[in-house]
């Protein structure tokens, strides 16, 4: 079976990308539509005293000015975060309002008091520079850090001191018990900077509202439509969800950024009713920059303890998370139990104990970018297991080794069931493949040259496939995390296939054909994906931490059980034969060891004529599972950089970036090596290049591509990916998931490697030459005083 | 308004614009060629870039006053039918994930190809990461996109 699981199959949706015939969402054009400009917060926190529209709605082309007021008038219903967190002390988190035009406060540079609907694009634009808003200025506060401190601008009245919740897991008393008696305590404040996601495709939405039906269609860039009716229904108010029907086209990424429901959307769709037009609105790069959920800033501290023989015995952490200034859809989930959850990595530790302050500050909201806390768990844990390595004068490779947890399943001491995993091997693998043993010999090569050598590793493990809808219920989570599939075979015998999950970049119309062919011989040309469209797919969770696989996939399998099933009753009652002696290969329905046979097309025939069925059956041939995991699913690896810094500038090379994976079970190697290029190239961006600067009032710095460093072909490598892999038992392919785990693995790997060439462990991400010549300065001051 | 007339695809169009349209907006909006992308208002991405008398340019920094009497090709009329080799390359290597960036990678693609075939100098590696330059790709990694310039070019140089 050349196009079955495991096949390099390349990829269906390819054609119309490379032909110019993606249909992206401001590719779409309704009749009379409209265009929206939103009228945006200069001040990073401020009292909105007056808005004064008379002159914009006496401009050119303006169909409406609409503000707060009005929008909370008509019963639009505030954006919520979806995650309810319960703090330390048993109460609930503290969630400050968030309308999604913003009534008698702005809380950052970009939040939007009033949308413009005009005729053009650029009559919007014109008449939302002549609103006029008068604002009171008031003391902002960008870091975490400062937003607790005493005296710091209060942001929300209801979150006293900006704390959303104080939160914590593991047991305190034990870890500080367990470090007391450490042969050796490493000590580190870790600091993991802010970024912005940059799907290339900036957000847009298109709604039409149509009077005659009172129905609503808004097409956007979303990575979980389903959701998004849900959320734009029960919480919004912004139409009941039988009268909503949300379409996310072709997606140009998501990274996590396009999960959300943000203002813009519900704001298009409530101005579409208000003006009766289609409305319109794509936000230009500097507006991404201003309005996407950021990911990641998280400030830490970690202690981790070591008896005489090296063995972990217990980790302590604090962190605090900067949430910006609303809580987005998925906000407290990331630096809690996306988070603290995993930071037992590969190792057997018998004491954990972390508690995190989720923090209001004035800049845009934070939620989950590619990883989503597990790159803040797998940077911590791996950049002071390596300290700790140098601190103990051991090999890094040999440290991790020896404390790899070796039998599953493995309860960690937060919360986690590790089920499957081969972590020496992934090790090995790597190690072998980036020629470590050469290392010292390559070193001394580049010394030779006047250049510093450095290699780092990076052992990460993750939780995808989420997740089992009890458990996460359990946690706070406002919805189930199951995913859906119909399985459609037409009376010819080409199937259809309607998924929940959504591909915005990650092939599905490919690998989950090939799961389709593998089951029924079937060429995947006679095989139709169809998602991304709330009318047409049942339902669906959609697509975010690496769930399309073990999720998504998993809920097509079951339903492919129920189809195969069916169509094998129809053939033994066909074919006069016994059910159990039906096979199916080849596209042929087969009884076994005869010569007895029917088409897989003549099957579908047979169902949908129903001239002649089993008693009792009804005709057609059509199933749906809805699949709900029973655990997350764990994969792991190995990731080792080798970096040359030149000494006199500071400007560092990636030699070499090898990864071993364990992804599970593999449908397609080409996708899933591509998911891992493009995972590593954002983890090495984390670390090396990318960086949200804001200043002492909270404007952000970094927001165009001239000020944020978005890596580029010239600052990466090539990639050296290998997959070592064991199956995963939670699910009926044995898939783990592969879309995060470059960007979680890498940046650890990258600041371990620079941090061995220079001699100097104190470096934070970026570490662009500067702060790497910075730090070599330091080194050999310290040395020379030494 | 100003009246542009240019040859877009092979094919003549003549319009009357406002005098501040950008190339872009002229071929996504009046032309409703939407393969033509845009993903940044800095002149940064290269999402936008198209074909202006044989030359890659980046259609969202050209007013479409200034293609006036142009010959300009965009992603939909690259291939006379099917594909091109450089399509045909990307899609053979794996070379795009959401496909946003893809037909201006595909335009400074080619034109990189032609220029050092031209010059008779030879597409290195580095050259190709080095004339990615102007292109952005959130989802490959870039390891893919420079493996199918490489094979496109090779794919070029025989077709
Ligand atoms: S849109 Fe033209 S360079 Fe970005
Ligand atoms: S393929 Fe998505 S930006 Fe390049």
């Amino acid at each position: 079976m050349t196009e079955g699981i495991g096949a390099r199959v390349l990829r269906k949706e390819d054609k119309r990308f490379l032909m110019g015939k993606g249909r992206y969402t401001d590719d779409i054009v309704e009749p009379n539509q409209a265009y929206a400009a939103f009228v945006r917060s200069p001040y990073a926190h401020a009292e909105v005293k007056s808005i004064d529209a008379s002159a914009a709605e006496g401009m050119d082309g303006v169909v409406a000015v609409l503000n707060g007021e009005q929008l909370t008038g008509d019963g639009i219903g505030n954006i919520i975060c979806g995650w309810a967190v319960t703090q330390k002390d048993g109460s609930g988190m503290n969630m400050g309002a968030w309308s999604a035009l913003a009534t008698n406060k702005v809380r950052y540079v970009g939040d939007a008091v009033a949308v413009v609907i005009a005729d053009s694009i650029e009559q919007a634009r014109n008449a939302a520079e002549a609103v006029e808003v008068d604002y009171k200025i008031l003391p902002a506060v960008a870091q975490s850090v400062d937003a607790l401190a005493s005296g710091a601008p209060e942001i929300h009245e209801n979150a006293p001191g900006n704390v959303v919740f104080d939160w914590e897991i593991g047991e305190l008393a034990p870890t500080d018990a367990a470090l007391e008696g450490a042969a050796h305590i490493t000590e580190m404040e870790i600091t993991n900077n802010r970024l912005a996601p940059n799907p290339m495709e900036p957000r847009s939405a298109i709604a039409t509202f149509n009077a005659a039906e009172d129905h609503y269609t808004l097409y956007t860039t979303s990575q979980n439509p389903h959701v998004a009716r849900l959320v734009l229904s029960a919480f919004y108010q912004v139409a009941p969800e039988h009268k909503l029907r949300v379409i996310a086209p072709d997606v140009g990424g998501g990274f996590g950024s396009k999960i959300y429901i943000y203002p813009e959307e519900i704001t298009c769709l409530w101005a579409s009713m208000k003006t009766n037009r289609s409305v319109k609105w794509t936000s230009d790069r500097t507006e991404a920059f201003l309005t996407d959920a950021h990911g990641r800033d998280h400030v830490s501290t970690a202690k981790i303890g070591f008896d005489k023989d090296h063995k972990i015995v217990g980790l302590k952490v604090n962190t605090k998370a900067n949430l910006g200034a609303y809580m987005s859809l998925f906000s407290s989930a990331v630096p809690t139990y996306l988070y603290a959850t995993l930071l037992s990595g590969q190792y057997n530790i018998s004491n954990i104990y972390c508690d995190v302050q989720a923090v209001y500050t004035n800049t845009v909201p934070v939620d989950a970018y590619r990883g989503a806390g597990r790159p803040e768990a797998c940077y911590l844990l791996e950049r002071i297991m390596e300290t700790a390595a140098r601190e103990l004068g051991v090999s890094p490779a040999e440290l991790r080794r020896k404390n790899f947890v070796t039998s599953f399943p493995h309860e960690t001491p937060v919360i986690m069931t590790y089920d499957s995993g081969d972590f020496a091997t992934n090790q090995e693998q790597a190690m072998t493949a980036a020629d470590f043993d050469g290392f010292e010999a390559r070193r001394a090569e580049a010394a030779s040259r006047g250049k510093l050598r450095g290699i780092g590793f990076s052992n990460y493990i993750e939780a995808c496939g989420i997740a089992p809808s009890a458990a996460v219920g359990s946690l706070g989570a406002g919805v189930g995390l199951w995913e859906s599939a119909e399985v459609r075979v037409n009376p010819v015998g080409t199937i259809e296939v309607l998924t929940g999950s959504h591909s915005h970049g990650q092939g599905h119309e490919t690998t989950f054909t090939q799961v389709v062919a593998e089951r029924f011989g079937l060429p995947t040309e006679n095989i139709q994906i169809v998602h991304g469209d709330t009318d047409k797919v049942q339902f669906g969770m959609g697509t975010y931490g690496s769930r399309s696989g073990a999720v998504g996939m998993s809920a097509i399998f079951k339903a492919l059980d129920k189809v195969e099933a069916k169509a094998k009753k129809i053939a033994a009652h066909v074919l006069e034969a016994s059910e159990d002696d039906i096979v199916i290969e080849g596209g042929e329905v087969k009884v076994a060891g005869t010569d007895k046979t029917m088409g897989w097309h003549e099957v579908g025939l047979a169902a949908y004529t129903g001239h002649n069925l089993p008693e009792g059956m009804e005709p057609g041939l059509k199933e749906t599972s809805f699949y709900d995991p029973t655990n997350f699913t764990f994969p792991a690896g190995c990731y080792i950089c080798e970096v040359e810094v030149d000494p006199d500038t500071g400007v560092t090379d990636i030699i070499q970036f090898v990864a071993s994976d364990d992804f599970g079970t593999i449908i397609n190697p080409m996708i899933v090596e591509g998911q891992v290029h493009g995972g590593i190239a954002q983890g090495i961006g984390q670390a090396m290049l990318e960086n949200v600067v804001y200043d002492d009032d909270a404007q952000q710095l970094s927001a165009s591509y001239m000020d944020y460093a978005m890596p580029r072909a010239d600052d990466l490598p090539n990639y050296s990916v290998h997959h070592a892999s064991t199956e995963c038992p939670g699910n009926p392919l044995g898939m783990k998931g592969c879309g995060e785990a470059g960007a979680i693995g890498s940046p650890p790997a990258v600041i371990n490697a620079i941090t061995d060439a220079i001699g100097n462990n104190d470096l934070s991400m970026p570490a662009t030459p500067s702060k790497v010549w910075a730090a070599l300065q330091a080194a050999s001051a310290k040395q020379a005083a030494e | 308004m100003t009246e542009v007339s240019m040859t877009v695809n092979g094919k003549a169009v003549k319009a009357d614009v406002p005098d501040n349209t950008l190339l872009v907006q002229y071929i996504r909006e009046h032309l409703r060629l939407t393969g033509t992308h845009v993903g940044c208002d800095t002149s940064q991405c290269g999402a936008c870039v198209v074909h202006v008398d044989g030359k890659a340019m980046k259609s969202c920094t050209m007013l479409a006053a200034a293609a006036d009497g142009a010959e300009v090709t965009t992603i939909e009329g690259i291939a006379d039918n099917d594909l091109h080799p450089m399509q045909t390359a990307f899609k053979e290597n794996h070379g795009l994930q959401c496909g946003f960036c893809t037909p201006g990678m595909i335009m400074t693609a080619t034109d990189m190809v032609k220029r050092y075939q031209a010059d008779g100098l030879e597409l290195t590696e580095d050259a190709i990461r080095h004339e990615l330059e102007g292109n952005i790709c959130r989802c490959t990694g870039y390891h893919n996109i420079v493996k199918a310039i490489a094979d496109g070019a090779s794919k070029m140089t025989s077709a």
